[in-house]
């Protein structure tokens, strides 16, 4: 019952009162770059989920019976950002095979998952927390879906931004960012969410 | 080579930061306080440079199509060594910047200016280029902590004067608390970011009237 319990605050606070995005800051160069449409948004939000459900299980076990025996703990993030690179080629190749629509519906977008500080950081975060195999991929998981829904929602009100009206400096990026600060500011409503 | 001119792009018209819009996690996330900053603006300073270096030796080397992977080996690289070094030396700051240190890997500044500049140009203008893109990239990380710093805590230099206090300059019943936290990093960056436009805007549009 205890473990339930402990998933249980792991996904709630992944997803609303430890939002990557909104409280970690991890991932913010694609939650900028690939939130102008909801439909690429909700595209590039699946397949982060999906590489960092994928990248935290195979991390942790590289940790736990490659890295930790040989005691080489401190090629972490080497090694970590090889697995994750690997993982993102290996996903490619296998859905241009498998699942040719989805795989031009992400375009450009899949290899870009390698730099993203979400996944590298889920990583790195799970040996960090000490975590256990399946409160890894909990982690990696509800992570990702908090990095869908943060960008889904960034993406609607970006949608919007352009009738709006405001100073011509503000263009572009300002603007992205004061709203994702306003989201922030919301999101920081969650923080009181405890579980037990 | 304009050396000159490098600088003025990594400190003005072409920062990495506020014109090129790249490393915005460790920007928002850890700026906020001076000695933070400064603590990751050095950090990322030195390996930008290393890095750039040792990619642009290697560039007739390695060929096109791994070299991406490539790049992220050498940073990796880089980037272990100045996290051990942290460690060791500054355990302090190595704490306070926690899992940002190794995220640097990730830095879109490193692997971008490795695929803009140094992968094409001659190894002392990509080290010069390192250099001057790293301080363009300290420059705004100190402006963001004073800024986040001083409206958010009231204190200036935290982290590092007064026995890591700071200086308090505004009393502490007055600061703005919001701008510590996460939502502060959003607007501050946006707030920045927009004034540089502005500014850049006008200075051309002095240079058409000319």
């Amino acid at each position: 019952m205890q473990e339930i319990y402990t998933l249980l605050s792991i996904t709630l606070g992944a997803i609303l009162s430890n939002n990557f995005i909104f409280s970690q800051f991890l991932g913010i160069c694609p939650f900028l770059g690939v939130s102008k449409k909801v439909d690429t948004a909700s595209g590039m939000g699946i397949a982060v989920t999906f590489v960092m459900g994928l990248a935290s299980a195979i991390t942790w076990l590289v940790n736990k019976f490659i890295l930790v025996p040989l005691d080489l703990s401190y090629m972490q993030t080497v090694a970590f950002i090889l697995v994750i690179a690997s993982l993102v080629q290996f996903i490619e190749m296998f859905l241009q095979k498998a699942m040719p629509s989805l795989y031009t519906a992400l375009g450009i977008y899949l290899p870009l998952i390698t730099t993203n500080c979400a996944v590298l950081g889920v990583a790195l975060l799970n040996i960090q927390n000490n975590y256990n195999f399946i409160e890894s991929v909990v982690y990696g998981v509800t992570g990702g879906l908090g990095f869908l829904l943060a960008i889904v929602l960034f993406a609607s009100i970006r949608e919007r931004l352009v009738f709006a009206d405001y100073p011509k400096a503000f263009e572009g990026f300002p603007i992205a960012l004061v709203t994702a600060g306003l989201m922030a500011l919301a999101f920081m409503g969650f923080s009181g969410l405890k579980v037990w | 080579m304009n050396f000159g001119k490098q600088f003025k792009e990594g400190l003005i018209t072409n920062n990495p930061v506020l014109v090129q819009v790249l490393g915005m996690c460790s920007t928002m996330a850890i700026t906020t306080s001076f000695f933070n900053g400064l603590g990751m603006g050095l950090s990322v300073l030195v390996i930008l440079t290393a890095s750039n270096i040792v990619i642009s030796a290697m560039r007739k080397v390695v060929p096109d199509k791994i070299r991406i992977a490539m790049f992220i080996v050498v940073i990796a690289g880089f980037v272990t060594c100045v996290d051990l070094l942290l460690k060791a030396f500054v355990p302090a700051l190595s704490e306070s910047l926690g899992v940002f240190i190794p995220l640097i890997v990730v830095n879109c500044i490193i692997l971008g200016r490795a695929e803009a500049f140094s992968y094409k140009n001659g190894v002392l203008a990509s080290a010069v280029d390192g250099i001057c893109q790293g301080i363009g990239y300290t420059v705004v990380l100190i402006i963001m902590c004073v800024i986040r710093e001083l409206l958010g805590a009231g204190t200036f230099g935290g982290g590092l004067l007064n026995n890591g206090d700071g200086i308090r300059l505004i009393p502490e019943q007055f600061p703005i608390g919001m701008l510590t936290f996460p939502v502060g990093g959003f607007l501050v960056l946006g707030c920045l970011i927009a004034a540089m436009q502005w500014a850049l805007s006008k200075s051309k549009n002095k240079e058409e009237s000319k």
